[in-house]
């Protein structure tokens, strides 16, 4: 060993501009000189028969949002070979749907999305009064709307909220809870419901605002965009997470096109598709607002492209809360909706009325629909075939992370398991729609 | 817009019907939508001319249905393929009768990636066998359920416990 | 002084260690969070600042079943995941406390179909049952105080034992 007290480290450590200095064997004290050029030779290491490691992610681990399992082969922290399983969460929505009226459904569509539940109603509905061929009232079509983009800012902020948390960042999970559960209090006092809406009817919606509703929204409204910028202030140019996110998780636009991609994962990727641009509905031609689209498909872009698609639900509210015109909430068809309880009470009529709409139900014509909707997650697709009777047939849900998690496989094998988590957050995968 | 995507779907009518013949069984245009009643020999060649020629890049979804209970069938059970186009913004639908006796159909996943899981549901639920498919196994039912839910005849209540978690070899090695 | 339950002679130096336990156990609750469904998501606002569960003791989720006192099942159960639930169960060290959240976790909810449990009572004793479908965060916080008054009276030692062993034994009939 090199003694004690002529030992100085700036004859080993080469300064700028300074040519390493050469050592000899004897420094080393017969071990390998590290200047030499076979350096490495020497010491590889011999092969040891290393074993791959086989562990499961799931399917109760707090960094999977949703029940599924991700079994990996894995050598060291990389992962080898990846394989999924899902279906931790199947509670059979499409056989129980068999059995009950159209009516009977709404709840069952909450617990799909269950972080958007509003949206799945109105896509559903949608479904069923474009089959009945029902026209529904302008004011429950703008209301409608509203909903569905509040419930577009809450679903981005869980999303966000938990893939932030996932790689490390916990302040913003909070930030953005504190500014959903403010938007919670104002679907609340609308539905009734914290969680699960069941707002909608086939027709129209359950029943009208109420009083001082819509300034509520706008007082509330005012909050969210300091929450927004307080995330983005934490996050958008924080070195850490630029590394864990830029580049992880990458996928071409033609891959995410063949593997069935919608929606703000797909938009990341450079696609521009947006159902509420390219096929638009309810009125959304109308209002003045943008799509964001990212560049390189990464987790990054996937993140920021659902911050900046807040700000354009913000964007759509104030222009249409503005706009609600007045009028009833559902439509005045005898075979679709109940009779108001004054009456049922007083006329003979309006009872049988009552009576039949409750124990056969809602009756379209027998036919096939496919019809779709942009929900925060993607396209959100309903095929309900109906035989005439007043239980759906069949009805097929398209959900939008069903399409994502196919993918899962090819995104995170050859990567390192820490990426996974990040992954799997900017996919925002709910097991309720996933499995149904 | 609806007027342009019907005279889209008139053009692929056409094209399909001249191209296709005794293939195209029956042409649907209800609600707006269409829909090509294909015949299961025929529906790998009708689905991969609709991506190349016509642009269909995306397989939206795919559902199969047990008919038993309709009024009228043409099969017991029928697959239906939810397309749509990116570049020319229109959606159109196949249908394929699958007879029960018979439950053989060509895959799609050398089409489209997303036909992977789309067609391992479709397997659990009816038990249809998608020939060539890389791993055609249960997806969202756990490893020891004996049994196609979805078809009439399964009833709804009949749950069956499971006693283990399943062994994932077979979804490790699936190649990419 | 007899213990009721275990009739055991107590005397007042272990009345009072007892108490003491007991205060301990109840005051420090530390949940794991088996949610697999919405009810996950009312749970995550329970532990927000609105609602605030660390009032309680119960600030420290693990997920980890070896460092957890009580599992809180939140969100249905179906029987793909019974299994897995059962092992984690049987992971958590004594004393262990089950509170039942959720509609869908007390009695399958409105899942009465092929693929739920209906009911985790089926395989695990429960201790607390929340009704809703998903409950208020309030009511979570109501159950938490009623298992703590529930420890506030049980024995030290070998509580709930007879009933424990009924239940599994069900569970192990059911499974062939």
């Amino acid at each position: 060993m090199a003694d004690p007290k002529t030992f100085n480290i700036e004859d080993f450590v080469p300064r700028d501009g300074q040519e390493r200095p050469r050592y000899s064997a004897k420094d080393f004290d017969g071990d390998v000189d590290p200047s030499r050029d076979d350096f490495n030779e020497g010491l590889t290491l011999p092969d040891i028969n290393t074993q791959p490691m086989f562990i499961n992610i799931g399917p109760t681990h707090p960094a999977t949002h949703g029940t599924f399992r991700v079994y990996c082969q894995l050598d060291g922290e990389t992962v080898e070979k990846a394989g999924v399983d899902i279906g931790y969460l199947h509670r059979g929505f499409e056989k129980i749907v068999e059995i009950k009226q159209y009516n009977q459904v709404i709840p069952y569509t909450d617990r799909l999305n269950y972080c958007s539940g509003l949206t799945n109603n109105v896509g559903y509905c949608k479904a069923v009064e474009r089959m009945m061929g029902l026209e529904v009232p302008p004011r429950a079509i703008m209301i409608r709307v509203i909903i569905m983009e509040i419930q577009r800012i809450m679903d981005h902020m869980i999303c966000c909220g938990a893939n932030i948390v996932d790689i490390g960042a916990l302040t913003n999970f909070w930030y953005f809870f504190n500014a959903r559960e403010k938007l919670n209090d104002l679907l609340e006092a609308l539905t009734g419901a914290r969680l699960t809406y069941s707002y909608t009817r086939v027709g129209g919606l359950a029943w009208d605002l109420p009083d001082g509703w819509r300034d509520n929204v706008k007082t509330v409204l005012k909050g969210i965009p300091k929450a927004i910028a307080d995330v983005r202030g934490l996050t958008q140019k924080n070195r850490i997470f630029q590394d864990r996110t830029r580049g992880v998780g990458v996928i071409s636009q033609e891959d995410a096109m063949s593997f069935g991609w919608t929606g703000p994962t797909l938009r990341a990727t450079g696609a521009d598709l947006d159902l509420r641009k390219v096929q638009p509905y309810y009125g959304y031609e109308n209002f003045d607002f943008d799509i964001p689209v990212g560049v390189n498909g990464d987790v990054f872009d996937r993140i920021l492209c659902r911050i900046e698609e807040m700000d354009e639900s913000l964007k759509i509210i104030h222009q249409a809360i503005d706009m609600i015109p007045d009028g009833p909430v559902i439509v005045d068809d005898k075979n679709v909706v109940l009779p108001p309880k004054q009456k049922v009470h007083t006329s003979m009529e309006a009872l049988i009325n009552h009576f039949k709409l409750v124990i056969e139900g809602v009756k379209p014509a027998p036919g096939r629909i496919y019809d779709a909707i942009e929900t925060p997650n993607g396209e959100l697709g309903f095929y309900i075939i109906s035989d005439g009777s007043g239980h759906p047939y069949r009805i097929k849900v398209r959900p939008p992370c069903f399409y994502a998690m196919n993918t899962l496989k090819f995104l995170i094998e050859g990567g390192m398991v820490a990426d996974i988590v990040a992954i799997l957050g900017g996919l925002n995968v709910i097991a309720g729609e996933l499995d149904r | 817009m609806a007027d342009k995507q019907s005279t889209q779907h008139d053009a692929i009518v056409t094209a399909l019907k001249s191209r296709f013949g005794e293939g195209i069984i029956d042409v649907d245009r209800a609600f707006g939508d269409c829909t090509f009643v294909v015949s299961k020999s025929a529906v790998h060649d009708v689905l991969a001319h609709l991506k190349d020629d016509h642009g269909f890049n995306m397989l939206m979804d795919m559902a199969g249905v047990d008919c038993m209970n309709l009024p009228s069938y043409r099969e017991r059970f029928e697959l239906n393929y939810m397309l749509y186009s990116v570049p020319n913004n229109v959606r159109v639908r196949v249908e394929v009768p699958v007879p029960e006796l018979d439950m053989d159909v060509p895959t799609a996943t050398d089409l489209w990636k997303s036909a992977n899981w789309a067609e391992r549901e479709a397997f659990e639920m009816f038990g249809f066998n998608f020939v060539g498919h890389p791993c055609l196994k249960r997806l969202l039912t756990h490893h020891e359920f004996k049994g196609h839910p979805l078809r009439k005849d399964y009833p709804v209540m009949a749950g069956q416990w499971c006693s283990s978690t399943s062994d994932m070899t077979e979804e490790l090695n699936e190649p990419k | 002084m007899i213990n009721p339950v275990t009739k055991d002679e107590t005397g007042i130096i272990t009345t009072r260690l007892d108490d003491m336990v007991r205060w301990g156990r109840k005051n420090s609750l530390w949940p794991l969070p088996f949610g697999t469904a919405c009810c996950a998501i009312e749970f995550m606002g329970v532990v927000s600042s609105d609602f605030d569960i660390s009032r309680f003791g119960a600030e420290l989720v693990r997920f980890s079943p070896r460092q957890s006192d009580v599992i809180l099942v939140a969100g249905t159960i179906n029987y793909k995941l019974a299994p897995v639930l059962k092992r984690i169960y049987d992971q958590v060290p004594e004393p262990k406390y089950v509170i039942s959240m959720g509609a869908c976790a007390c009695s399958g909810g409105f899942y009465d179909n092929y693929a739920t449990v209906q009911g985790i009572e089926q395989f695990i004793p429960v201790d607390v049952f929340i009704p809703g479908c998903p409950p208020r965060p309030e009511a979570i916080l109501d159950a938490i105080l009623k298992l703590q008054e529930r420890i506030a009276k049980e024995p030290v030692t070998k509580r709930g034992v007879p009933r424990r062993h009924e239940v599994v034994d069900k569970f192990r009939d059911n499974q062939d």
